[in-house]
């Protein structure tokens, strides 16, 4: 599904990706951990168009790295952004309906829509909110359902767990679980290493800019240099 | 009693046409935070470009308001197509520019339509036909003539037009999606570029209606009107909060009734040693005071997003 070759992404000469290599085939949900700073949401960002990147960006065979962003959702992919990017001034509804802006299938639309209530039913309860109303948790989640309605092929995910309360990160993660039951590829991008590796199938661990370990979620939790470094040392 | 009726239909006429021109200004900052000071320069162009149609016109013998409703079809299109070749040709290679830069590309736009416009249309000030009844219709003592009428009528529905497109339609979603956050309305499919042209498209058609009604109300258009048309109506969009639909419609009919009803008393007030051609003074001393106690302006506040 996704190849990427040799990324890499700089801030005015700064490099933040120097030169990485990812696979994610697939159904397949690959997490990418590591510290903060570390270029996991460049990578992400750079991988939904919207940092400019260099070097190759295979997507179901087309080399995406020259593509602006407005293109992506039609082909499938789809980016919740770390910190939600919710559009706080038009309500809950309105932001579904934005997610699903590409598409002209108004039945389907419709039964999306009750899909993504169904999997996420706070958000029918406040369907006419005002999304800046709702509290970080409930936005998370509208960030989800949004992405879900542009009906991507590969989702892409940045911190989902960033901000919230214990309990509503196992929510968040619960429903991430479940999209990935349906099929969903997934690339995970999360800080939370421990949370990550259990939903995920294989992992990356990213340092300064560099992938430094990628291998099955089982082996990099037995890892005893991860579980050093990014799983307190249990 | 009467003058007081009288400067609040004044003060509705007027504010109806600031409104029109207020919400350019407002839409177009409301998504890329750039003030386009050369909006008042496409009231002008429509307004002249609907004078010389309604000059040709006037003697066919065509009923006036069909003749300015041709004039409206000529200077519609001719002004959204100016809207969408200065978006295209001055602010677009300065999106990423430092935002002194794009301000003075604006006030440099405007200088040159100025010019242009002086060298097709001349310097001199041109009468504009009377194309409504001159027989006015007395209401409570005041009178009003069909002309206002219709001008209030017209700006009304456009407003509420315009309320329609941005709350219920598909394009409308993406133009405030757009406004909040243009990245993130890139990865839900929306071409950025596209609706900011949409924008400027539409901020043109209203200003074209605005540029006919103003000449037509006053029966004289000419090269610079749009100048002091174009600061009172960006201080209209302040005073009702920048960025903001409703506050651009709040703000511009609230400084025409602050203009036409300071303009009719203030000779009363002074002893005759400031008259109406003071008129002016109202609104920039509207915009100081708005800058100095509520700089937001009256429905400038904003939901904020949670993080």
């Amino acid at each position: 599904m996704l190849k990427v070759r040799e990324l890499r992404v700089s801030y005015g000469g700064i490099a933040a990706v120097k030169s990485i290599d990812l696979d994610v085939a697939d159904g397949e949900l690959v997490c990418l951990i590591g510290c903060n700073g570390a270029g996991k949401t460049s990578t992400l960002k750079a991988l939904a168009r919207i940092l400019p990147a260099h070097g190759e960006i295979r997507y179901r065979g087309d080399d995406i790295v020259h593509w602006p962003a407005h293109r992506l959702i039609g082909e499938g992919i789809a980016l919740v952004p770390e910190g939600r990017g919710v559009f706080a001034r038009l309500s809950v509804a309105e932001n579904l309906a934005m997610g699903a802006y590409c598409r002209e299938d108004k039945a389907e639309i419709a039964s999306d829509l009750a899909r993504v209530f169904d999997l996420l039913p706070r958000l029918k309860e406040r369907a006419a909110q005002l999304a800046g109303t709702l509290s970080g948790g409930e936005q998370q989640m509208l960030a989800i359902g949004r992405a879900l309605m542009g009906r991507p092929k590969l989702l892409l995910l940045d911190e989902p767990s960033m901000g919230l309360a214990p309990i509503m990160v196992q929510k968040v993660f619960e429903v991430v679980r479940s999209v990935a039951a349906e099929g969903m590829t997934i690339l995970l991008v999360e800080q939370n290493a421990k949370l990550a590796l259990s939903v995920s199938t294989r992992g990356y661990v990213m340092e300064s800019g560099c992938i430094t370990m990628a291998d099955s979620a089982a082996m990099l939790l037995d890892n005893p240099k991860v579980r050093d470094a990014y799983l307190g040392g249990e | 009693m009467d003058t007081f009726i009288q400067q609040i239909i004044n003060g509705l006429v007027l504010g109806s046409i600031y409104a029109l021109v207020a919400l350019g200004y407002t839409m177009v900052y409301g998504i890329l935070g750039l003030i386009n000071f050369a909006h008042g320069e496409v009231v002008m162009v429509g307004a002249l470009t609907a004078l010389s149609i309604v000059k040709v016109l006037s003697g066919s013998g065509l009923p006036g308001p069909v003749v300015a409703l041709l004039g409206l079809m000529g200077a519609v299109p001719v002004c959204m197509a100016l809207g969408f070749t200065i978006e295209r040709v001055a602010y677009r290679p300065l999106r990423n520019a430092p935002r002194l830069a794009p301000l003075i590309t604006a006030i440099g736009v405007s200088i040159v339509l100025q010019q242009l416009m002086m060298l097709g249309w001349g310097s001199t000030y041109l009468s504009f036909p009377q194309l409504f009844s001159a027989q006015p219709h007395s209401l409570m003592g005041a009178s009003i003539n069909d002309l206002q009428i219709m001008i209030i009528c017209v700006a009304g529905a456009m407003m509420v037009g315009l309320v329609l497109l941005m709350q219920k339609t598909r394009i409308g979603r993406a133009m405030r999606a757009t406004a909040e956050n243009p990245a993130m309305a890139s990865l839900m499919g929306v071409n950025v570029n596209r609706i900011i042209s949409f924008t400027f498209v539409i901020g043109s058609a209203l200003a074209a209606v605005a540029g006919l009604m103003v000449s037509a109300n006053y029966s004289i258009a000419h090269y610079s009107m749009g100048f002091m048309l174009g600061l009172k109506a960006f201080t209209a969009a302040v005073l009702g909060g920048i960025g903001n639909l409703a506050g651009a419609m709040l703000g511009g009919v609230l400084l025409g009734l602050i203009e036409s009803l300071g303009s009719g008393y203030i000779s009363d007030l002074t002893g005759g040693v400031l008259g109406s051609n003071y008129r002016d003074v109202f609104a920039f001393f509207v915009l100081i005071l708005v800058l100095v106690l509520r700089p937001s302006g009256l429905m400038g506040e904003r939901v904020s997003e949670r993080a």
